[in-house]
Parts: C-alpha cells; sequence; structure tokens
C-alpha cells in the first residue's frame, strides 16, 4: 500500500473541464498489480479458513474451470478496450459458434472440422464487428449491442427450445482433459494465451500502437499508425477468443442451448476493468487482467464451497469492482 | 440538424407505418384500433425506460441497471404488498418511485463524485441490484395470488378505451416532453452531452446535471417496476432480464447518439414503439417468437448506421481529412 503514496499527485487545476474524463486509474497503475496480489492472497486465505475443502490440489484445480473461458476472451478484449473500444458480443459469438458446431455434429462431423467451425465461427463473427466498426465508423458499443442480439437470434433462430448433443469422445478433452496432473488442458491454453498476449501488447510494436490508439486516436494516426486496421485486427481477436472460448465450454458442458453463456460479456469486462484497464482506453496492463481472472474464479469458487448461490456471488463481483476501482480515488481525495 | 432530426423522425413513422400495414395484409385485424391499444399497452414499459435511458445517455453516460432496478424496486412493493396489504396502491407506487430514485441516485453519485465511468458503475451496480432482489426476497417467488386485487387491478384498469398502464405511459411522454424541451434542466442535459466544456463556462455542473440524470432513470425504473410486477402478477430474481439492452436498443433505433446530446422525445417513443410492432407483428404473421432477437438485433445496426450518416458534423472540416487517412 506505501507504494500508494508515492505514486505522482495529479495536477491541481483551478477549474474542473470534464471533457475527457481524468482516468483515476492512472496514477495508481505502478501499485494496480500489487495492490490486486494483495487482494488475492487475503482471499485466498480467507477461503482456506472458510472451507476446509479448498486447500486441496483437485479442489483449486477445479476453481480454475470457473474462469479460464472467460478469461481467454479477457484476455483480448483487454486489448481492445485499450484501444478504445469495446465488444459486447463476445458470449452471442459464444451461442452462435456452440449452435454452428452441433448442427455440424448432426451431420456428422469430427473433432477437427468441429474445431474449425467454432474457431472459424469466432473469427467471421469478430470481422463482422470490425468491419462494421472500422469500416463504416461506427461507435462499438452500439454496434456490439446489435450484434449481441444479432448473433444470439441467429442462434434462436436455429435451435428455438432445442438442444444439441452427441458431440463425438475426444472433443470433450478439451473442456475436461488434464495436460499434466491437476494442470486442465484449459488452464494450460489461458497461461499459454495470457503469456503471448502479454508478450504482444508489452513487448512488440502492435502493443504500442493500441496504446498510442487509445491515448490518443488523431496522434497515432497522425503518427502513421493504420489505426483502421489495428482496430480491426482487435475485434478478430476478440472473436477468434469467443470462438476458442466456445470451443472449450461446449465441449465442457457437452451440450448447446441458445442461452449458453448468458452475461459472459459483462463478467469478461469486469475482469479487464478490475485488473486495471481503464475503460477510457490508453491504460493497462496483462498481468492485471491475468490476476484479476483469478481473483474473480477464487471469490466465486470460495463463495460456492460455502453455498452461496450463485446469484449472491454477483454482489459480490459487483462490489468488488466498484470498491476497487473506487478505492484508490477516495483514498487521493482523502489527502488533499 | 434540426431539419434532419425531423427527417429521421418521419423515416421512423414511416417505418412503423409501413411495418404495420404490410402486416396487416396478411392479417387484417393487426391494425384494428383494438390491436393497435394493445401494442401501445406492451409496449408502455419500454416507452417509459427508453425515455429514462434518453435522458442519461444525453449527458454523455449509460445506464446498464436500469431493468435491474425495476426487478429490485418491483420485488420491493411486492413484498410490501404481501405483508402490509392494507398499504393503498398509490402509495406503493410512490415507493417503488422513490427507491427507484435512490438507487439512480447511488449511481450518479458515483459517477459525480468519484468520476467513476458510468458503464463501469452500472456494470456493478447491475449484479449488485439484481443480487439484492434474491437476498431480500430469499430467493422466492412471489405469486399472483399472494398479491391483493388492487395491486394487481392498477395496470389493467381500463379508462376511456385504453389500460391505466397505457395513460401512465403517455403521462410520462407528456412529463418528459415538457421537460427535455420547456425547462432549463432539459436544456442543460443536452448542453452536458453535446459539449461538457462548453456547459461548464455557460454555469451548468456537469456533473450535477449527470446525477439528476440517472436520478430520473431511477425513478422511471422504479416507476417501471410496480408496473411491470401488477401487470405480470408475479415477481423473481429474473424479472426483466436483459431488458437493458432493450431499453438501448429502442434508443437507437429512436436515433439517440450515444456520443450524448443528440436525441429527442418523439424519437424515443418512436424507438419502443418500433421494436413493439415488431414484437407483435411477429407471431400476427407465423414467424416464430424466436426470429425477435435476430430481427431487433438487425434493426439496432441499420440504425445505428442511418443515423451516424445525419450526426457527421459539417463543422470540423479540419479533423476530417485525418478522418479519412
Amino acid at each position: 500500500m506505501s507504494s500508494l503514496t508515492d505514486a505522482p499527485e495529479a495536477p491541481v487545476t483551478h477549474r474542473k473541464i470534464p471533457d475527457r474524463l481524468d482516468n483515476p486509474l492512472r496514477s495508481a497503475l505502478l501499485s494496480w498489480e500489487t495492490l490486486l496480489l494483495l487482494v488475492a492472497v487475503v482471499i485466498f486465505i480467507v477461503n482456506s479458513f472458510a472451507s476446509p475443502y479448498f486447500l486441496n490440489a483437485w479442489s483449486l484445480s477445479d476453481l480454475t474451470f470457473n474462469f479460464t473461458e472467460k478469461a481467454l476472451i479477457a484476455l483480448a478484449m483487454a486489448l481492445l478496450i485499450i484501444a478504445g473500444e469495446i465488444d459486447l458480443s463476445v458470449a452471442s459469438i459464444i451461442a452462435l459458434a456452440s449452435t454452428l458446431m452441433g448442427l455440424a455434429v448432426q451431420s456428422g462431423a469430427d473433432t477437427p472440422t468441429l474445431l474449425a467451425i467454432g474457431i472459424g465461427t469466432g473469427l467471421v463473427c469478430g470481422a463482422f464487428n470490425g468491419a462494421l466498426v472500422t469500416g463504416l465508423k461506427l461507435p462499438s458499443i452500439v454496434v456490439t449491442i446489435g450484434t449481441m442480439s444479432l448473433f444470439r437470434g441467429l442462434s434462436f433462430i436455429i435451435l428455438g427450445d432445442g438442444v444439441f448433443k452427441g458431440y463425438p469422445k475426444d472433443f470433450g478433452f478439451f473442456g475436461q482433459g488434464y495436460v499434466f496432473w491437476v494442470i486442465s488442458f484449459e488452464l494450460a491454453l489461458f497461461l499459454v494465451a495470457a503469456l503471448i498476449y502479454w508478450f504482444v501488447l508489452h513487448r512488440t510494436n502492435f502493443g504500442r500502437r493500441i496504446f498510442a490508439i487509445g491515448n490518443n486516436e488523431t496522434a497515432a494516426r497522425f503518427s502513421g499508425v493504420r489505426v483502421a486496421r489495428v482496430k480491426f485486427v482487435l475485434f478478430c481477436l476478440t472473436g477468434l477468443m469467443s470462438g476458442i472460448a466456445a470451443v472449450l465450454l461446449t465441449s465442457r458442458l457437452g451440450s448447446t442451448r441458445p442461452a449458453i453463456a448468458q452475461g459472459w460479456e459483462l463478467e469478461a469486462i469486469t475482469m479487464v476493468v478490475l485488473g486495471g484497464v481503464s475503460i477510457l482506453g490508453g491504460a493497462g496492463s496483462i498481468v492485471g487482467v491475468v490476476i484479476a481472472a483469478f481473483i474473480m474464479g477464487l471469490v466465486t469458487f470460495g463463495l460456492g464451497l460455502l453455498n452461496v448461490p450463485g446469484i449472491v456471488m454477483s454482489i459480490f463481483i459487483g462490489l468488488l469492482l466498484i470498491v476497487v476501482i473506487a478505492l484508490p480515488i477516495v483514498y487521493r481525495m482523502a489527502r488533499k | 440538424m434540426k431539419t434532419l432530426l425531423k427527417y429521421r423522425e418521419i423515416w421512423l413513422v414511416v417505418a412503423i407505418l409501413a411495418l404495420a400495414i404490410g402486416v396487416s395484409v396478411r392479417s387484417p385485424g393487426f391494425i384494428q384500433p383494438r390491436s393497435l391499444a394493445n401494442i401501445f399497452n406492451d409496449t408502455s414499459i419500454l416507452i417509459m425506460l427508453a425515455l429514462g435511458q434518453m435522458v442519461v445517455i444525453l449527458t454523455r453516460s449509460i445506464d446498464l441497471s436500469m431493468a435491474a432496478n425495476l426487478a429490485l424496486c418491483g420485488m420491493c412493493v411486492a413484498l410490501l404488498n404481501v405483508a402490509f396489504p392494507g398499504i393503498p396502491v398509490p402509495l406503493l407506487l410512490l415507493a417503488a418511485a422513490a427507491l427507484g430514485t435512490a438507487l439512480g441516485a447511488i449511481n450518479g453519485a458515483l459517477v459525480w463524485k468519484l468520476d467513476i465511468p458510468p458503464i463501469v458503475v452500472t456494470l456493478g451496480t447491475l449484479t449488485i441490484y439484481r443480487g439484492m432482489i434474491y437476498v431480500i426476497a430469499g430467493g422466492a417467488w412471489v405469486n399472483a395470488h399472494q398479491m391483493t386485487e388492487a395491486f394487481k387491478a392498477v395496470p389493467r384498469t381500463e379508462l376511456f378505451g385504453i389500460t391505466l398502464l397505457s395513460w401512465f405511459a403517455i403521462a410520462v411522454v407528456a412529463v418528459f416532453f415538457v421537460l427535455m424541451t420547456r425547462t432549463p434542466l432539459g436544456r442543460s442535459f443536452y448542453a452536458t452531452g453535446i459539449n461538457p466544456t462548453a456547459a461548464t463556462y455557460a454555469g451548468i455542473n456537469v456533473g450535477r446535471t449527470r446525477f439528476i440524470a440517472f436520478c430520473v432513470a431511477g425513478m422511471v425504473s422504479g416507476l417501471a417496476g410496480y408496473l411491470w410486477i401488477a401487470r405480470y402478477a408475479v415477481a423473481y430474481v429474473d424479472v426483466a432480464g436483459g431488458f437493458e439492452l432493450n431499453i438501448i436498443a429502442a434508443c437507437v433505433i429512436g436515433g439517440i447518439s450515444i456520443a450524448g446530446g443528440i436525441g429527442t422525445v418523439a424519437g424515443a417513443v418512436l424507438g419502443a414503439l418500433f421494436l413493439g410492432v415488431v414484437n407483435n407483428a411477429l407471431p400476427v404473421i407465423g414467424i416464430s417468437p424466436f426470429w425477435q432477437m435476430a430481427i431487433s438485433g438487425t434493426a439496432i445496426l441499420l440504425a445505428v448506421i442511418f443515423n451516424s450518416r445525419g450526426e457527421r458534423r459539417r463543422g470540423r472540416i479540419i479533423l476530417k481529412k485525418a478522418e479519412v487517412l
């Protein structure tokens, strides 16, 4: 916490002109991951005292299934939000991808085909969002509210109130298999993906361009960044990750209904924001998002062990989101 | 700009009429007064909520918690009604509106005093309010037989041929029309959204205006909460689940710019009516209701493409060059 005090003070101005809101996270960003890690450790300790079933390799392994699929989407969503855009349609992309996979199963598709369909659908949906936002210069929040309705709507048209089952046996590996001892395929995939996203965002030119766009799009454009192209790629990536999440989730559940993954877009965004990514764009880190994903998993799993119903957990998630963001701000105000 | 706005609303009216006439070719009963009154009745709650959301969007904010607010207020008055059947309905209505305003004020205060972006605040309160319903009701449902007759009767009572629910919507539309076009507060919503800096220089407290906008949206949600629960005569955790998106959809279709400052009462009402007509038309022409979601999604996309043309500002030719690059 002490490093919080070292954070640079926001310049004091005489009048406040809230045209572009001052990003309250930036000043605390240096210590944001530390703060999150602290929260994670506290929740971990509380959990292990609260339930005797918690501190066990298999319990902890089960815990990761709670969030890995959403966290995979959150990785790509973080990049998108840093670039100043948002995608609310991710959960609907899962629904559509899962439905199309189910449709393919009915005509006897094998596992590689299913993979291609699931991931391909995600990519196409993402590209569709990206084309609308960058090609027609539309606000992404409205476009993706529209495609959110459209994608899940298509899945309702295909499925109605029915259900697709009968996925091939070896398809179950992606959502239920283990790579090594208690490390599930999902967890391994998430860790590898997190490493790749970390490298791309923090160690490549492409990553720098994302930050540049989020901080000042016009300046980025004048510096020679092809803004539209970068954004389009980010929408495709988000779609792609949603497609991968659809494969994992469908494989884990073994069935598809049109209401699959309902509300996941909000959870993925919560992870991103909790992870210290500014919703206004231009700031954030993958490490923060990964820790935030673990925090969300820990909270829901810990409460689950205590038989707290899912809907009550959502109160904690909502409170966590607001309190963690409000804390540094209140702290700064109190110091003044 | 003004003529453009009118243009857009006229197009919406044309689209709604074309839709209604198209449907009535297949089924002549669709445009009978009785059926139209039904459609309006079905859409009443959406109209009210869209107006509340409009005020928030005008100030460059967004309220994702309206449906959860509605459900929480609805559950509270339903529980009050069960516990104290003696409380007269108008008092419950007031209680719902007051509670809704309070919940909206929480959103507004977080946005105003802590400068947390509205989408983050309402994303959080959306899940909190929804969860609170479970906590206060213990996960139980409040069913029709537990509610008093008077409680359930209000939205259905007919007055001059249309239901009281429809009259509520008409009253809310009238109030909003006066508020937005005839009061300084209404104008300050527009000013805040179109140019916060200029609004500040003009003496408008931007933060406070946003706060009031959230309170207005909350009050409408609370009012709609009672009406929704009383109309469907059942209260449970998932009441109006996902309805926040329908509300935003109605606003977008109605030509309210998500960037703030642009939009009219007529637009919001027409946007809501458009969705209402579509939803009511589907079963009539024999299309499965499962098409509803995809159709409203397409309508949102078309509306936003259409809107973006009208919103391109002319005074920004210098930046225009940059945008082309």
